[in-house]
């Protein structure tokens, strides 16, 4: 008998866990136009519909182009931060890794809401390149954090190993440092790319007339419940299961 | 000292990143919330009319009420709520089963933020499933009032924390050495007394991390309270966006964020505290 | 408190793999017994089910009589000292060594006055107060130590218990374990893959190897007249001379010397301290130095013999002698007892 309440308690957080999903997913195939039961169905019908739309597939474009350039760009900075600062003696260190990662403690709503004040008040105009801006903003510390944590003293070695076979410092750069954090570079990159894709507030904040596609969803939203928010909702939910398990393949598996 | 020169060029590109689009708006903000408006026109100073406005206004200070509210019932519930199954999963399912049991109670945590609360909304409604389980069940005749409530947006959160939780609690169980429950074992202690005496203050830095990265999420977010619990009760988050869609009223929007900052700040202090005495 | 342990017919798998093969052991009250074997001998394993944290596939353990093959580790006369200590970082040296008595529900005063007791012997009483973080090495495998024993158990059980420590500390720490061990009284058993410490510490060595007891005696019959080869090269170095067993005994290239083992290929062991310039009951003649070097208490030389020239022996001569590489020493071993074994 209480052998079988873990197991118990197992399923159940399981089904409050995947309730939403599985809603979600199931209504997605509904053939009517409320997505609440009874089910209907199967249709693919919303599908046809959401693939159709031509806003929905645009911002979905401009999601993933936010989503890539903003992590190339905090996983870039963040990379050249952690190499200064785990291989040079530089004063105020601790202050300086301090100060980059600070972003991350402050809500996303006050990092937009900052942002946007100073963009209006030089009079830039709101677009996709002002929404990257924020989202390298928020995924820089994260991406130093990330990078500065394994540049142990291995890699170190190896890199003095290569200085003293008269590599420049470029080469060593190129031929022994970036190789040998590839994973943590790789998985910087990726949680930086799958933050940026799902960030709504900070798009939000920041675009105005082509939007990322949380906040093109958010807009559908305020015309009510629809399969039509089903379908595209598990479009992306498929997107991003899809990425992890990639992820979960080539980047953590490789590792061990 | 070239190296020290080679360094900073190293460190520079983030540095004025960070200066420039974190440090900078930031300052302006702050700037901000001591400013006014007069009508349209933006007036700077150094006014606290702002943080006055806030403790006169009953819907302002009721939002940090309300925030705090849900913020607390949320960590206590997402904490209390995941330690067990972190626990089943990392002592209870045979071990080549943990990896992939982990990685499905945590894979709807890649949903889209937005479409998450909007599932929430799906399953919450009058004619959603739980409703129409409930009347199935015969336990009510009419749909209850699930959706647009403090109970949708508190479900919303917690579904979201609970994996979160589950993620960082499990990792913390694995990591601790099996010989320490074995040791309690040896030494005659059962289950809750290996749990209580051992097990709990051992994890316990892992979950005041854990609850506190909870906290800054939870307090802050703006999607979960707006689409799950309505416009009955609003939080600060949401009375922030009100400042800046309807009345573009940014000085007053600004000393908001800060006040939230300074919440945030608190728990993080209370937290810190905590960690401190009961560690050593 | 002390009792006797026996294992009756213990065979464990995991899946497919077996780890323990028809284990039996009589261990006497009192006694120190080492388990030695190297990693994956199945020596943790039996360890482990001796203390009840694996439940056996099959076969019974037995404790002053007592059959506890079934019994939770909580409920057995015994304690373990683990590898890596586990001591519970967020409690001070006397919370930790009072743990145990803490759960049999024993009140603050009297458990702290054992706690106290136990860290006298161990020699830590004055770190009473102070966390697990602030010790040496040395000292954490001593709170282990005091931690198990505070509870009084039958049967003490060490998993390589010295295994985390430097060689000086290791040797030194042997001697306090033996010596504790003969004050308290309690059964001990330890694992440990190093044959040095199995000597130093042991009253009985048990050999263990593939899931199986290879050999079980005191450390000097074993290391004298080992009943298996695994045995015998384990226990030291060997030199291993291949031999052919017929009618008048063990041939070897260096002659034949009696032996009563079973007819055909076989191999003889002799110890490098077995092979010297005395007398001896096998004359191996004379044989070339490759190279000698001065170790102390002996000096290690290799030598090519002129009747098998095939063959490297190592020879461990007396202090005094250390020969020039490329002279001719003539040597013999002693042969008792013979050890010898067929080789199919």
């Amino acid at each position: 008998m209480s052998r079988a309440i873990p197991w118990a308690y197992l399923a159940l957080m399981f089904g409050f866990i995947y309730l939403p999903v599985g809603a979600l997913v199931l209504f997605s195939f509904q053939d009517g136009t409320l997505p609440v039961p009874p089910f209907e169905g199967p249709s693919l019908r919303w599908y046809a519909d959401v693939l159709g739309d031509e806003d929905l597939t645009a911002a979905l474009l401009n999601s993933l182009l936010v989503a890539v350039g903003s992590s190339a760009v905090a996983v870039t900075l963040g990379f050249l931060a952690a190499y200064g600062l785990a291989r040079f003696v530089l004063p105020g260190a601790a202050l300086l890794r301090a100060l980059l990662i600070a972003p991350m403690t402050v809500s996303y709503l006050i990092v937009g809401l900052g942002l946007l004040i100073v963009i209006q008040r030089i009079g830039l105009p709101l677009s996709l390149l002002t929404a990257g801006i924020g989202h390298a903003v928020i995924n820089l510390p994260l991406a130093f954090a990330i990078i500065y944590a394994s540049m142990g003293g291995q890699q170190q070695n190896a890199e003095r190993a290569a200085r003293d076979l008269g590599a420049g410092e470029i080469a060593v750069l190129r031929l022994v440092t970036v190789p040998m954090l590839a994973p943590a570079i790789l998985a910087a990159f990726f949680l930086s790319v799958t933050l940026s894709w799902d960030e709504f507030i900070v798009a939000f904040l920041l675009t105005r007339f082509d939007v990322t596609l949380p906040v093109e969803i958010w807009s559908m939203l305020r015309s009510g419940l629809s399969p039509r928010l089903n379908a595209i909702g598990s479009v992306v939910f498929l997107i991003s299961v899809a990425a992890v398990v990639l992820a979960e393949l080539l980047v953590f598996r490789r590792r061990r | 000292m070239t190296g020290t020169r080679a360094g900073w060029g190293f460190v520079a590109p983030a540095l004025i990143w960070t200066l420039a689009f974190f440090v900078l708006p930031f300052a302006v903000m702050g700037a901000m919330s001591l400013a006014t408006l007069d009508g349209r026109t933006l007036v700077w100073g150094l006014s606290l009319s702002n943080y006055a406005e806030l403790a006169e206004k009953a819907y302002l200070w009721r939002a940090v009420v309300v925030s705090l509210e849900i913020t607390l019932t949320v960590t206590a519930l997402s904490v209390l709520l995941a330690y067990p199954l972190a626990w089943i999963i990392a002592y209870r399912v045979p071990e080549r089963w943990q990896r992939l049991a982990l990685l499905l109670a945590i894979l709807p945590f890649w949903t889209s933020y937005v479409v998450r609360s909007y599932a929430w909304l799906l399953v919450l409604s009058r004619e959603g499933v739980v409703n129409q389980a409930l009347i199935g069940l015969g336990l009510t005749a009419e749909p209850v009032t699930l959706a647009n409530t403090r109970l949708a947006t508190v479900t919303g959160f917690v579904h979201f924390f609970v994996m979160l939780l589950t993620l960082t609690i499990y990792a913390n169980l694995r990591q601790l050495s099996p010989n320490y429950r074995r040791a309690a074992m040896d030494l005659g202690a059962n289950a809750v007394q290996t749990f209580r005496h051992v097990i709990l203050p051992l994890t316990l830095p892992g979950i005041v991390t854990g609850a506190f990265l909870t906290f800054v999420l939870c307090i802050g977010d703006y999607i979960t309270p707006q689409i799950l619990g309505g416009n009955t009760e609003l939080t600060v988050p949401q009375v922030i966006m009100v400042q800046l869609g309807r009345r573009a009223d940014f000085p007053l929007a600004s000393a908001l964020a800060l006040v939230l900052m300074a919440l945030v700040t608190l728990a993080y202090l209370a937290g810190a505290r905590w960690l401190r005495v009961d560690r050593l | 408190m002390t009792a006797p342990v026996t294992i009756e017919a213990v065979t464990h798998r995991f899946g497919d793999f077996t780890a323990l093969c028809d284990i039996r052991l009589d261990i006497a009250a009192g006694e120190y017994v080492t388990l030695l074997g190297p990693s994956g001998c199945g020596k943790t394993t039996l360890l482990s089910v001796l203390g009840g944290f694996v439940a056996p596939t099959e076969g019974r353990v037995l404790i002053g009589g007592a059959d506890v093959t079934r019994l939770p580790p909580a409920r057995r006369p015994t304690t373990t000292v683990f590898q890596d200590y586990a001591l519970f970082p967020h409690m001070s040296l006397l919370d930790n060594v009072g743990f145990g008595l803490r759960m049999a529900g024993q009140d603050r005063r009297r458990r702290d006055a054992t706690a106290r007791e136990m860290l006298e012997l161990v020699g830590l009483a004055h770190a009473a107060r102070k966390r697990p973080h602030e010790l040496s090495g040395g000292q954490r495998q001593r709170v282990a130590l005091a931690r198990a024993l505070a509870v009084g158990p039958d049967v003490l059980l060490l998993d390589e218990p010295l295994g985390a420590l430097d060689l000086a500390l290791r040797r030194a720490m042997q001697d306090e374990l033996k010596s504790i061990q003969r004050q308290v009284g309690t059964t001990f058993v330890h694992v440990t893959h190093d044959q040095e410490e199995a000597m130093a510490i042991a009253d009985r060595i048990v050999v263990m190897n593939a899931g199986r007891i290879e050999d079980e005696g005191t450390p000097a019959r074993i290391w004298r007249a080992p009943r298996t080869l695994f045995a015998a090269g384990f226990m030291g170095e060997t030199n291993r001379i291949p031999a052919r067993a017929g009618g008048a005994g063990l041939e070897t290239p260096f002659g034949t010397v009696p032996w009563d083992g079973p007819r055909g290929d076989a191999v003889l062991c002799l110890r490098p301290d077995a092979v010297g310039t005395g007398p001896g009951a096998l004359a191996i003649g004379p044989a070339r130095v490759r190279d000698a070097a001065f170790f102390g208490t002996h000096t290690r030389a290799h030598l090519v013999p002129e009747a098998a020239p095939d063959l490297v022996l190592v020879a461990h001569l007396a202090p005094t002698e250390l020969p020039e590489p490329g002279a001719v020493l003539t040597l013999s071993a002693a042969t008792d007892p013979l050890t010898a074994f067929p080789t199919e």
